[in-house]
């Protein structure tokens, strides 16, 4: 994630083209990977502090052939991504609506903003004892955490767009004969979507995050959990094999949602 | 079409006064173009008749009906065109008639005929911010035609356009004008451009916007026979086109000297 950001950061000053950047992006990872290496291999610390990068991908390559904690990796990882789509499909179904009414409509804002300013600042691992408590070891639990960390960016740049929406337009369609539901629909929500799009990235990331937080005490499956059951009986290279999981399929959420908002700021003709 | 017409806004608690005291109408089929200085409230007049303003005081009326809000039977055409960047040229022009509830077929009968007569084929699927800035209003353009409105409202249609692009996009419009004639208030800071398309130009004064003078061109343009030249310079290298856009200017002059003096008391003061 670290080296994305500087990635990004770099290109807009405007220096390295795609080939570059994927050169610098490798050179970057090598470069870890052989500290990794050496620091893990030069006995300076015990291996079952830091297990060396071979050792944990002969673990994952484990972890993938023989149950570990009831499942595979896979299917921890299957489980986790269930659940993540379930917590973040409803943050986006309810927080998108709420934050385009918001923008769209002043009354809405009044009421529910100084709630929302709130509650928004309490952290997903907070819920833990509550979700605990309304939904045992079921499904909900994991869900009402994931959705308490992704709703919140998806009202606030729901809302943000609802907001920037440029009055021209409005005044346009209302000119042209719209209605209020049309002008939702046909203007306000599209001209929202970059802003909506540029907010799913940061909902899935935080998303993902409260979802290992939520699979660390409330479930018994997902990575979160394997990460657990690792720790208990001081298997570090399971924990490491964990960590790479959750890494991965955050990177590919982000990958995939940074490829939607560039497909929307493209055909909005809005620069990226 | 206006009566009367007062609008002030509130300012840092002050009230000011934008349009004082305008009256004016705008006949059937009849072309009026407002000039006057920035911030003399021409813009507030259109946006009134198209019933996104609305007077303090004082009557706007379209018709014989009271403007109460915004109706495709008032098309408007925007400065800024206002395309729907997310809309293709064809879905741009046809969201009017969409918002009629008008049917597919007829839909894209009506979208052609306006593609051709805009000179917009080849582009249909194509989005605004592709298109070049007279591109575009022409899409704005259609978009407003093809609505049939009763009464085209132009706000600035050509303001954000360069010089040559807007000597075409004139002489288009009076083309368009001629063959498909509208009741059309048309707001300009160029004295050439209201000279050359009006019919009748109202010149406003400085801040409050007062009705400085009404001219009549009409009967200028039909004596001296500017229809028949096909091209704008040719029109405006006329005799009684400069003396026409000559007395104009004196008279959005005058009232800027007028205010001068006033201006510097007060700092003064």
């Amino acid at each position: 994630m670290a080296g994305l950001g500087a990635g990004s950061s770099a290109r807009s000053k405007g220096a390295p083209s795609g080939r570059e950047l994927f050169a610098l992006s490798t050179l970057g990872l090598l470069a870890f990977f052989a500290v990794w290496y050496g620091v893990a291999s030069s006995g300076w610390v015990p291996s079952r502090f830091l297990p060396g990068p071979v050792v944990v991908a002969d673990t994952i390559a484990r972890l993938s052939d023989h149950a570990y904690a009831g499942y595979t990796i896979e299917a921890h990882t299957v489980a986790s991504l269930q659940r993540f789509g379930l917590g973040f499909g409803l943050a986006v179904a309810l927080g998108v609506p709420l934050g385009l009414l918001m923008g769209w409509y002043r009354g809405v804002d009044d009421v529910v903003a100084p709630l929302f300013e709130s509650v928004r600042f309490i952290a997903p691992i907070a819920w833990v004892p509550f979700a605990a408590l309304w939904f045992g070891t079921g499904i909900g639990g994991p869900i009402l955490i994931i959705f308490s960390g992704a709703f919140p960016p998806c009202v606030i740049n729901a809302y943000r767009g609802a907001r920037q929406v440029d009055t021209v337009f409005v005044e346009a369609a209302q000119t042209l004969g719209a209605g209020g539901l049309r002008i939702i629909t046909e203007v306000l929500v599209p001209a929202a979507l970059p802003s909506i799009v540029a907010g799913l990235r940061v909902s899935a990331g935080l998303g993902w995050q409260s979802l290992i937080g939520a699979e660390l005490i409330v479930v018994s499956s997902g990575v979160g959990y394997l990460m657990v059951q690792g720790q208990t009986s001081l298997q570090t290279p399971i924990v490491m094999s964990a960590m790479v999981a959750i890494g991965v399929v955050g990177f590919v959420i982000d990958v995939a949602l940074r490829a939607l908002e560039s497909v929307v700021q493209r055909s909005w003709g809005v620069e990226p | 079409m206006f009566t009367n017409v007062k609008r002030s806004f509130r300012r840092r608690d002050q009230e000011v006064l934008a349009l004082d005291d305008v009256s004016f109408e705008v006949g059937e089929k009849e072309f009026v173009a407002i000039v006057g200085p920035s911030g003399c409230g021409k813009t507030t007049l259109l946006r009134m008749a198209a019933g996104l303003d609305f007077p303090t005081s004082g009557s706007v009326r379209v018709g014989d009906r009271e403007v109460s809000g915004p109706g495709p039977d008032r098309a408007v055409v925007f400065q800024q065109f206002a395309l729907f960047p997310w809309k293709t040229v064809e879905e741009n022009i046809a969201f009017g008639l969409r918002c009629r509830g008008i049917d597919a077929d007829a839909r894209s009968r009506i979208v052609a005929s306006y593609v051709e007569l805009m000179g917009l084929q080849g582009y249909e699927r194509a989005y605004p911010q592709q298109l070049s800035g007279g591109m575009q209003q022409r899409v704005a353009i259609a978009r407003s035609y093809a609505l049939d409105p009763d009464v085209l409202l132009m706000d600035e249609p050509f303001g954000a356009l360069d010089a040559q692009t807007r000597v075409v996009m004139q002489e288009e419009l009076i083309k368009l004008c001629r063959v498909n004639p509208r009741t059309a208030l048309f707001i300009t800071h160029s004295v050439e451009e209201a000279v050359y398309l009006a019919d009748r130009v109202v010149v406003l004064t400085r801040r409050p916007g007062r009705i400085r003078e009404i001219l009549d061109i009409a009967s200028v343009r039909r004596r001296e026979g500017w229809d028949t030249y096909e091209r704008i310079e040719e029109v405006m290298d006329l005799e009684s086109f400069v003396h026409l856009r000559t007395r104009i200017w004196r008279l959005l002059r005058e009232r800027q000297e007028d205010a001068a003096p006033a201006g510097i008391a007060v700092k003064s003061a």
